[in-house]
């Protein structure tokens, strides 16, 4: 396909960029090896464990620092004391009460780290571990460059969230190798269980509430613990970039209110330099799996409380194959920052007042943890059955055992030359591998008469159309959490094969296109756009499914099954928009508010799925794809947000939703046709002219 | 104690020498190669202890048990590992002056001396900038070197020299004690005229003094040392001793903004001058009157200080005097870590109550000291010293790894010195300071003028070695010291040096907002290829480091060429044009062309 001058352009830097491309994705081939800690756990006495000694390193050699003691450096700090008096002089109210109400918030707040506690989680949840899972692996190359960076600087761990499990397991881990043991920011949810949550206060969790806008007293306290913790290097600091549990298994876009916050210590002078750790955990089975899918599909998440943790006691009668833990290379805020943004802006402002970040200083930011969500992507763990996940949610109809195993064998040499971190068993015939993930992921898949399919509840008595729908759903989104870890690989060649199935406009602008959409479902670092493209050319020359002679992009004919694979693999993105457009153009009411968004969506697309009965787009149901499409037309200014009152409002550009929504149909007819091999799936485009066609308009519908 | 006995300076014999001989080859008595007189030098001596040579300072003579020690330790260096320095100029390496014919001929006419030997023009070719001095020992190819010196005698001859540099198109280098350490006096490689230094050390007299007004006129060749010694005579003193004293000049101390240590007391150069006269290409610039503060515009002596002989040459300086304070006495006090002490610092200085000089050592530096302390001969000395020790670190709990020692400087009447004093280490207690005695302080200033010969020591052993300071806000000097520390030790490790550097630090300045912070940098460069750029990359960081954590460019040492680069940075690209304008106006043929600042 010809490209235009405009790309020719970028084609001319491409052979010299590719060279480049390949030098920076290569040394993360370079993966540490993983050794299993509970080897030792099932060999070993758990009280003897939880028992020995402790003596971590710590920075430069301080003494820890007593919980309390910590709270007066707070309270007495220059900056807490600055926004106290302001606050004080806004309020009219006294700073001595205002000084008492920072102490409230501070106790409410502050970790309680004792290494009693500690020992007693280090003895549960061996207990737990053993039961749960087959292997906790852990690299331990990683962990001694992690004891390195505790000694040289302020640390900064930055792991994965999936679940809950996440901040017990690390400091676990952490406890094991002897490690200093982290303080770490928690949601205030978790308070409401009473018990646990000062369980977990006193094994070094802190708790900041979720919304906390304007308070700036409450910022003030906040961000002082946060700092002063950093600036002493009395622990390692933890937190969640993605701020809450992804609940799709993709990483979520960062958040960047407490990434600010440990850096600016380093831009003020107050560090010489703050160590990022990435910190990836994989699980082969998440404990919360079919919990997140309901989540997703609207079923409210339960409230935390302890008799719900204890009912879950239920889950530890299953297997929940392994846990990976890949500590990442500690990335140096000072390098990054090199050339980036200039220190010397902060001189000539008071450094205990409280500032807005320059531009300068938020785009790195920003910047920074992008990097660091890839990072963490990069370190994930796939296991077999994720390559498995893509394939079955591309059949959902069912596939022979027979050619799934052979269609797994393939995607695991694209995945391997894609680089993804794959753990694939040694020297284990293939089948057996499909088997056992088949056996350990038994409740969303099931073999019979030699095809695999996915399993739907089947909940008694009769079901209502909806209800069936919605079962289907969980099963789709449960598998779909699968697929979702494989994306980060697959995404930028997928989003170039998609541009290139498109006929009618140019490839790159196609591709830019799809980018900017998808920009709030995949961690795509703002700016990285050409670098992206780049990258995706190269995946898909190095695999032979493209050709670059000269200036152009084009298909192989070898390269047929990789483009409709990852045609299938986006798919339900493309559909899930899709129908997101289609009902803000036809359907969104005048004055639709952004609460009423969701269960509009959710109710419009069941609607015209009972009446087709053959609809297959199961994912647009997830509040998460619904969320991101809006956004992404937000971003795209095809809808904007007006509030009134208390409500905000949704005004749709319909024209600029129309002609979204006509690109991404005309990708659909277009993977439609490409695809029919793979994914036979019907497009909701074709479904809804041919309803259009028989005069059923959707108001007709209702 | 009293103030005769605390004089580390060497007696003056410069002036005395020059006075009496028409060339005025200062090399004679002062290195040619190294830091001050040819007589002073450091040296291991046959048992392996160091030593000082010659007769000029308080520490002549006496053997240094554990400057071996300390040195080996601190750097991995060995003594059986020399570097030597060549013995003597090279005149081939000089490249041969090329003369302004005319110039030299009515030069010549007005009888004012002038040289072109090779010796003459390398001896004012550099400063002590430490690739400066590294070059001459390695007797490294000149690149540019004055073409010829000329000795002024007076204001008149000046206004003559400019008259004809400007006429021939000549480039004048005023030239006064030779101590800078910005490269300063480098002569510009791309600079294709005749390159003139103008050597100012003749002009050495104190014109008058007025007791009533308490000012002296003073012509600015005149060397720090010999003013005060001049002034005391007559019952009077500057009170300005910046650590160069004994070389630097009244004219330098002007062009460079200088500080002196005893600024509490006395007040910075820019404090001290009432009225200044400088000779530039467009003529001379002097105020109409004495008064002791105007408001006539901006002020005009501020565009010659810290002009680095840019503008014209600085002939004579109407400054304060004070009658010599009746009583002097040290002090020191020890504190349990940096932190301590300068929150101590900060104290005094919020309490203006700081005496003549207060200074913060840090833990380096203090062990440094140690190294310096003469073999003590009597038993009994021993003694106290071990009782000393332990009742600091063992009864008192100072890590020795951690203390760090203040220097104290007080003057004045007696009374008012004691009083002043207690009221100094009232305020030490507070932040856990304990009172260390005369001696250390004492001991503390002297380290001050004997490193600069330390230096030469280090270099015959494979060591490098330079100081650069700034000034900082209060909040920010525990942030910048340590941050700039790291950044040395971390750039050390990537530039491939082998051993640990000493990376060292003292405040040696308190301001109302802040302070003077001094580093000293050195490391043991067996094994690389290219030490001086090495070490040059290393400062340069350092110096990024500073700017980066609220530090100025300079406090003291003056920009020369070595700091240009971050001139924008520092004053705005509009300052830079506003001095830019200055000298287009009075300097429009760039004969004072040494690019020094801009």
């Amino acid at each position: 396909r010809e490209l235009s001058s405009e790309s020719n352009i970028y084609i001319y830097c491409f052979n010299i960029l590719v060279f480049v491309t390949l030098q920076q994705r290569d040394p993360m081939l370079k993966r540490d090896g993983f050794e299993d800690i509970l080897e030792e756990r099932r060999n070993s006495s758990d009280l003897k464990y939880a028992l020995r000694c402790y003596a971590p390193v710590l920075y430069k050699g301080v003494t820890p620092c007593k919980a309390n003691m910590l709270k007066n450096i707070v309270l007495q700090s220059d900056q807490l004391h600055y926004v106290i008096n302001q606050v004080s002089q806004e309020s009219g109210e006294a700073p001595d009460i205002i000084q008492e109400e920072a102490s409230v918030i501070l106790e409410e707040m502050a970790h309680r780290l004792q290494i009693s506690t500690v020992r007693f989680f280090a003895f549960a949840l061996s207990k737990a571990f053993k039961t749960l899972f087959q292997h906790v692996c852990v690299n331990e190359e990683g962990i001694q460059r992690l004891q390195q960076a505790i000694q040289e600087h302020p640390v900064v761990l930055l792991p994965s969230h999936r679940s809950y499990m996440d901040f017990l397991l690390m400091s676990y881990i952490l406890y094991t190798y002897d490690l200093a043991l982290p303080v770490i920011a928690a949601g205030m949810d978790f308070m409401g269980m009473k018990f646990v949550g000062e369980m977990l206060r006193m094994s070094g969790a802190f708790f900041i509430r979720r919304s906390f806008g304007g308070d700036k007293l409450y910022w003030a306290v906040f961000s002082e613990y946060v700092k002063t913790m950093l600036r002493n290097g009395f622990a390692p600091i933890e937190f969640f970039l993605e701020g809450t549990r992804s609940r799709t298994c993709k990483s979520l876009t960062p958040k960047l209110g407490l990434l600010n916050i440990v850096i600016e210590p380093f831009f003020k002078g107050e560090v010489f330099d703050v160590n990022l750790v990435p910190v990836s955990i994989s699980y082969e089975r998440i404990l919360e799996e079919s919990l997140y899918a309901r989540e997703l599909l609207g079923v409210p998440k339960p409230k935390e409380s302890t008799s719900g943790l204890l009912k879950a006691r239920r889950i530890l009668s299953e297997d929940y194959g392994s846990i990976h833990v890949y500590f990442g290379q500690p990335v140096s805020v000072r390098s990054l920052a090199q050339g980036k943004v200039n220190r010397s802006t902060y001189n000539l402002f008071p450094r205990h007042i409280p500032r807005k970040p320059m531009e300068e200083t938020q785009s790195f930011v920003n910047d920074t943890a992008y990097r660091i969500v890839r990072l963490q992507e990069d370190n994930m763990v796939l296991k077999p059955w994720v390559l498995m996940a893509s394939l079955l949610l591309q059949n959902l109809e069912g596939l022979e055992l027979s050619v799934l195993t052979e269609q797994t064998v393939w995607l695991r040499g694209l995945a391997l030359s894609y680089a993804a971190f794959l753990d694939w068993p040694d020297h284990a015939p293939t089948a057996k591998v499909v088997s056992s993930s088949l056996a350990l992921h038994r409740g969303l898949a099931c073999v019979s008469g030699g095809r695999v399919s996915l399993v739907v509840g089947e909940p008694l008595g009769p079901v209502t159309p909806e209800e069936a729908l919605f079962n289907r759903a969980v099963s789709v989104l449960s598998c779909a959490s699968y697929r979702n870890q494989v994306l980060h690989v697959f995404l930028r060649p997928a989003m170039l094969a998609v541009a290139m199935l498109h006929l009618s406009d140019e490839v790159y602008n196609c591709f830019s296109f799809l980018w900017d959409m998808f920009s709030n479902d995949f961690i795509l670092c703002p700016g990285d756009i050409v670098q992206d493209f780049e990258e995706a050319c190269y995946l898909l020359v190095k695999t032979g499914a493209v050709q670059m002679p000269q200036q152009d992009i084009v298909m192989t004919d070898i390269g047929q099954p990789t483009l409709s694979f990852f045609n299938g693999l986006l798919e339900p993105f493309l559909q899930g928009y899709q129908v997101v457009c289609r009902y803000l153009c036809e359907e969104a009411s005048e004055g639709l508010t952004e609460k009423q968004y969701i269960p509009a969506v959710r109710s419009f697309y069941s609607v015209l799925c009972v009446f087709t009965g053959n609809l297959r787009c199961y994912e647009v149901l997830s509040s998460d794809m619904q969320k991101n499409a809006l956004a992404a037309l937000l971003r795209m200014d095809a809808v904007r947000k007006v509030k009134v009152a208390d409500q905000v409002t949704l005004i749709v550009n319909k024209m600029a939703v129309n002609s979204i929504d006509d690109i991404l149909g005309k990708n659909r007819m277009i993977s439609h046709i490409n695809q029919t091999q793979i994914s036979p799936g019907l497009s909701l485009v074709a479904v809804a002219e041919d309803l259009y066609r028989d005069g059923l308009t959707p108001s007709y519908i209702r | 104690m009293g103030r005769s006995s605390v004089r580390v300076l060497a007696a003056a014999t410069i002036t005395m020498t020059l006075t009496s001989t028409v060339c005025f080859p200062r090399q004679e008595i002062m290195k040619w190669n190294g830091w001050g007189y040819s007589d002073s030098k450091f040296l291991f001596n046959k048992k392996g202890q160091a030593e000082f040579t010659g007769k000029r300072y308080s520490i002549l003579g006496m053997v240094l048990p554990s400057l071996q020690d300390w040195f080996e330790n601190t750097f991995g260096a060995s003594v059986n590992h020399k570097s030597p320095a060549t013995p003597a100029l090279n005149a081939s390496a000089v490249p041969p002056a090329s003369l302004n014919e005319a110039f030299v001929e009515d030069l010549k006419a007005t009888g004012i001396p002038f040289s072109h030997e090779a010796e003459d023009r390398v001896f004012r070719a550099h400063g002590h900038c430490l690739h400066e001095i590294f070059a001459l020992r390695e007797g490294k190819k000149f690149e540019r070197v004055p073409d010829m010196v000329v000795w002024p005698n007076c204001h008149n001859d000046v206004v003559k020299i400019v008259e004809l540099a400007c006429k021939h198109n000549v480039c004048l280098i005023p030239y006064g004690g030779g101590t800078s350490v910005t490269s300063a006096l480098e002569c510009p490689p791309e600079e294709t005229r005749c390159i003139v230094s103008l050597d100012t050390s003749q002009m050495n007299r104190i014109l008058w003094i007025d007791e009533k007004n308490l000012v002296a006129h003073v012509e600015a060749g005149i060397i720090g040392q010999d003013l005060e010694r001049l002034l005391n005579e007559s019952g009077y003193c500057t009170g300005h001793e910046p650590d160069s004293m004994e070389f630097s000049s009244l004219g330098g101390w002007v062009a460079t903004r200088a500080s002196g240590m005893k600024k509490n007391v006395y007040g910075n150069i820019e404090d001290l001058v009432i009225h200044i006269k400088v000779v530039t290409p467009r003529g001379v610039i002097e105020k109409s009157c004495q008064g002791p503060r105007m408001s006539t515009g901006p002020d005009i002596h501020h565009f010659i200080l810290g002009s680095e002989g840019t503008l014209g040459v600085v002939t004579e300086v109407t400054m304060k005097i004070r009658p010599i304070p009746e009583y002097q006495k040290y002090g020191s006090v020890v504190f349990p870590n940096f932190e301590a002490g300068v929150a101590c610092l900060r104290e005094v200085a919020k309490q203006r109550c700081a005496p003549a000089s207060i200074r913060l050592m840090d833990n380096e530096q203090f062990q440094f000291g140690h190294a310096l302390k003469p073999q003590v001969s009597s038993i009994f000395t021993n003694f106290v010293e071990g009782l000393k020790k332990f009742y600091i670190t063992k009864f008192k709990g100072f890590d020795p790894h951690q203390l760090v020692v203040a220097t104290l400087l007080f003057e004045g009447d007696r009374e008012r010195v004691l009083q002043h004093e207690k009221q100094v280490y009232d305020i030490a207690a507070t932040f856990g300071g304990l009172a260390a005695g005369e001696d250390n302080g004492q001991r503390g200033y002297i380290l001050t003028f004997v490193i600069a010969y330390l230096r030469d020591l280090g270099m015959d052993y494979y060591v490098v070695a330079e100081s650069f300071e700034t000034s900082v806000p209060w909040d920010r000097v525990l942030d910048l010291c340590r941050n700039v520390k790291e950044r040395i030790n971390r750039e050390c490790k990537e530039r491939g040096v082998q051993f640990q550097p000493l990376t060292s630090c003292r405040v040696t300045q308190t301001y109302d907002a802040g302070a003077c912070v001094y580093f000293y940098f050195a490391f043991n460069y067996r094994g690389l290829a290219d030490p001086v750029h090495t070490y040059e990359r290393v400062e340069h960081a350092a110096r990024e480091e500073i700017l980066a954590n609220g530090g100025s460019l300079s406090h003291h040492h003056g920009v020369g060429k070595l700091r240009k680069e971050w001139m924008k940075e520092s004053i705005s690209s509009l300052g830079v044009g506003m001095l830019q304008s200055v000298k287009d106006y009075v300097d429009p043929d760039n004969i004072f062309g040494n690019r020094n600042l801009l």
